[in-house]
C-alpha cells in the first residue's frame, strides 16, 4: 500500500486542476468549445480518478452515493426550471429573452444555468454509473456475507 | 393563458415529475406524483385533440426562436389522436401499478419505476408534438431507454436478456432513423419537418431521398416490431412487469406507426420518390405476412403472455395494411385499429396482469383451470379475446370493418378475404386459452387462487368496457379517425 505514494501525491497535485479545468471548460463553453455535458465529465473524472488512487470507500466518503443521486435529479429540475421560469415570466418555454433585462443578458442568464443544469446531472450520472460497476461485486459480497 | 403552452406542457408535466419522483424516493408518494402527473397530460391531451378538432394545427416556437431555426412543437388531430390514448393508457396503468408491481418489482426501486415510467411517457408524448425530426430521434431515445430499463425490472432473470435483445434491436432501428433523417438534412438543408416536406417537393427522384426513405422506414419498423423486425417485441412483453406489459403493448408501437404515417404521408408523401418505387407494394407484402406468421406462431405458444405478445405482432399488420392501401379509407381503419387495439390489447395485458400474480405464471399449466378459480378475470379476458378476433360488438370488429370496406373500396376483393382468413388464426388462439382456462382441472398445488385484486382488476375491467363501448358505439372513434387520416393524407392529395 506504501508504495504507491508517487500516485497518492500526483493525484492531490492533479485533481484540484483537473475540478478548476472542468469549471473552466464550462464557463468557457459560451466562446469555444465546451459547455455542461464535457464539463460534466471532466468533473465526474476527477472524482473516478481520487476513487482509483485512494479506494472507492474514500470517494463515498466524499461524494456519498445520497449526495449522486440527489445531484442526478437536481441537474435535471434545475434545467426544465429555467423553462418553466420563463413561461411564468412570459415567454414560451426555454424562452431567455425574457430572463433578463435585455435580450443579450437574458440570454446569458438561461443559458447560464441550462448548463449549469447539464453539469451537475452529468456529472452525477458518471459517477452513479461508475459507483454501480465499481460497488457490485463489493456489495454483492457484503450480502452474500 | 396556460393553455397557448400546453404543447410544451405535455411533454414537460411527465418529464419534471421524473426527477422529483427521484428526489422524493417515497413509494407512496412517488405514485401519487406520477398519478398526478399522468392525470395532467391526459387533461392536456384531451385538451389539444378538442383544439386540433376545431382549429387544425397548433405551433409552438420552443424558446420563442423562429420556427425553421428553432425547433418547433407542432400538432394537429393525428398527433393529438395518439397523445390521448397515450396518455389514457398512462393513466390506467398507474392506479394498477400501486399493487401490480408490488410482487414484481423490488421495493427499493418502487420510485426508480414510476420514474421511468414518467420518462416513458414523456418521450412517447414528445414524439407526437414535436415538429422536428431530430427531437423526434432525441424523444424515441428518451422513451426507448427507459424502456429498456422498465422491461429489466421484471423478476424474471431472462427479463435481463429481453432488454437486452431490446436495446440492440432498438439501438439499430433509432441509428437507421438518425441516419435517414442526416441524409434529408444534406438534401434539404433543414430539419423542421413541415419546411422539409414543403423543400422535398422540389429536390425530386434523388438518390439521397430515396436512401433515407428506406433508412427511415426500416428504422422504424423495427420500433414498430413490424415482421420480420418484431423478434424483440415478445420477449419485452413477456418477461417485463405486468404494468409495462399492458402500457408498452397499447403505446409504444403506436406512436411508432404514427411516425411512419407521418414520414410516409407527410414528408415523403408529396415526392415524386414515394409514388416511383414501390413502398406501398413491400409494405403490404410485410403487413400481409405479419398478418398470419406471427398469428400461426402465436397458437404453438405454452405461455399466455408470450400469446398476446405474437398476436400483437399480428394485429400490427392491419394497422399496417390500412397505411400501404394508401387512401383516405385505409388509413381511417389503420387509425380506428390503432386506437381499438390499444384498447383491446391494454386491457388483456392488464387482466392478465393479476392473474400472474395470483396464479404466480402465465404458463398454460399455472391457468388450467381459471375459469373455475378467476372466474371475472377469465370472463373479461375471453371479452378481450373476442375483440382480438373481430367478433361484432366489439372494438376490434368495428376496425376491422373499415379496414375491409376500404379494401373494398379500392376494389383488392382478395384482402377481404385476407383479413377473414387472418382472423380465424386469432380464433385458434383465443380458443387455446378458452380450452386451458375452462375445460382444465385447476393445477393441484394452487388450487383455488381467488379473484384479483381490486385496483388491478378494476383498470383491466374500465379497458375490457371500453372494448365493447367502442364495439357497440364507434361515432366518436370513427369520427376523429377519420379527421386522423384527413389530416395524415391531406399533403399527399395537394400533389395527386
Amino acid at each position: 500500500m506504501r508504495l504507491d505514494i508517487i500516485l497518492r501525491v500526483i493525484a492531490k497535485l492533479l485533481i484540484p486542476f483537473a475540478l478548476v479545468f472542468g469549471l473552466y471548460v464550462q464557463f468557457h463553453g459560451d466562446y469555444g468549445p465546451g459547455g455542461g455535458f464535457q464539463a460534466g465529465v471532466i468533473v465526474a473524472a476527477a472524482v473516478i480518478f481520487y476513487a482509483l488512487i485512494y479506494g472507492l470507500p474514500a470517494a463515498r466518503r466524499v461524494v456519498p452515493d445520497a449526495v449522486v443521486e440527489f445531484l442526478l435529479a437536481f441537474g435535471v429540475l434545475l434545467y426544465s426550471g429555467v423553462g418553466i421560469a420563463s413561461i411564468l415570466l412570459g415567454g414560451n418555454f426555454l424562452d431567455y429573452f425574457v430572463l433578463g433585462a435585455d435580450p443579450v443578458s437574458g440570454q446569458h442568464r438561461g443559458i447560464f444555468w441550462v448548463e449549469a443544469g447539464v453539469l451537475i446531472t452529468v456529472a452525477a450520472v458518471m459517477l452513479k454509473i461508475f459507483y454501480v460497476f465499481a460497488a457490485r461485486k463489493r456489495d454483492a459480497g457484503e450480502a452474500g456475507q | 393563458m396556460l393553455t397557448q403552452h400546453f404543447p410544451a406542457l405535455l411533454v414537460v408535466v411527465p418529464l419534471v415529475a421524473a426527477p422529483i419522483i427521484v428526489l422524493a424516493r417515497h413509494a407512496l408518494a412517488s405514485w401519487l406524483i406520477a398519478l398526478l402527473a399522468t392525470a395532467a397530460s391526459f387533461g392536456i391531451a384531451a385538451v389539444l385533440l378538442d383544439q386540433t378538432l376545431a382549429d387544425g394545427v397548433i405551433s409552438y416556437a420552443m424558446g420563442s426562436w423562429e420556427i425553421p431555426l428553432g425547433i418547433e412543437y407542432r400538432i394537429d388531430a393525428a398527433g393529438a389522436f395518439v397523445a390521448l390514448i397515450v396518455a389514457g393508457m398512462g393513466l390506467i396503468a398507474m392506479p394498477y401499478s400501486r399493487v401490480g408491481i408490488a410482487a414484481e418489482v423490488r421495493s427499493e426501486e418502487h420510485y426508480l419505476y414510476y420514474a421511468l415510467m414518467m420518462l416513458c411517457l414523456a418521450g412517447l408524448l414528445g414524439i407526437l408534438v414535436t415538429g422536428d425530426a431530430f427531437n423526434l430521434f432525441v424523444f424515441l431515445e428518451v422513451s426507448s431507454l427507459a424502456t429498456y430499463v422498465l422491461i429489466a425490472m421484471g423478476r424474471d432473470r431472462r427479463a435481463l436478456v429481453a432488454a437486452y435483445q431490446y436495446l440492440l434491436m432498438g439501438t439499430i432501428g433509432a441509428t437507421l432513423y438518425v441516419l435517414g433523417v442526416g441524409l434529408l438534412y444534406l438534401e434539404t438543408g433543414t430539419l423542421n419537418l413541415a419546411d422539409m416536406a414543403a423543400r422535398l417537393v422540389s429536390v425530386g427522384d434523388s438518390r439521397g431521398v430515396l436512401a433515407a426513405l428506406a433508412f427511415i422506414t426500416v428504422g422504424i419498423s423495427l420500433k414498430i416490431a413490424l415482421f420480420p423486425l418484431h423478434l424483440w417485441l415478445p420477449n419485452a412483453y413477456a418477461y417485463a412487469p405486468s404494468p409495462v406489459s399492458a402500457f408498452l403493448a397499447a403505446t409504444a408501437t403506436k406512436v411508432s406507426i404514427y411516425v411512419l404515417m407521418r414520414y410516409f404521408f407527410t414528408i415523403f408523401g408529396p415526392t415524386e420518390v414515394f409514388d416511383a418505387r414501390a413502398t406501398g407494394a413491400i409494405l403490404l407484402g410485410l403487413s400481409l405476412a405479419a398478418m398470419f406468421v406471427p398469428a400461426i406462431v402465436a397458437i404453438f405458444q405454452h405461455d399466455m403472455k408470450r400469446l398476446l405478445a405474437y398476436s400483437s405482432v399480428s394485429q400490427i399488420g392491419y394497422i399496417t395494411l390500412g397505411i400501404s392501401m394508401d387512401s383516405v379509407e385505409g388509413l381511417m381503419a389503420s387509425a380506428m385499429h390503432l386506437f381499438n387495439h390499444a384498447l383491446t390489447k391494454g386491457g388483456l395485458f392488464l387482466v392478465l396482469g393479476g392473474v400472474v400474480l395470483r396464479c404466480r405464471g402465465a404458463g398454460f399449466d399455472r391457468l388450467a383451470g381459471l375459469g373455475h378459480t378467476m372466474p371475472m378475470a377469465s370472463f373479461a379476458m375471453v371479452v378481450g379475446g373476442l375483440s382480438l378476433i373481430g367478433v361484432p360488438g366489439s372494438a376490434g370488429f368495428i376496425s376491422k370493418w373499415y379496414l375491409v370496406s376500404a379494401a373494398m373500396h379500392e376494389g383488392q376483393w382478395w384482402l377481404v378475404g385476407a383479413v377473414l382468413a387472418s382472423s380465424l388464426l386469432a380464433v385458434i388462439y383465443v380458443w387455446r386459452f378458452v380450452e386451458v382456462a375452462y375445460f382444465r382441472a385447476p393445477p393441484a398445488d394452487h388450487p383455488a387462487p381467488g379473484e384479483a385484486p381490486l385496483s388491478m382488476f378494476l383498470p383491466a375491467l374500465a379497458m375490457i368496457v371500453a372494448c365493447v363501448y367502442f364495439g357497440i358505439d364507434a361515432t366518436w372513434s370513427s369520427d376523429v379517425a377519420m379527421r386522423v387520416a384527413e389530416v395524415l393524407m391531406s399533403s399527399r392529395s395537394i400533389v395527386q
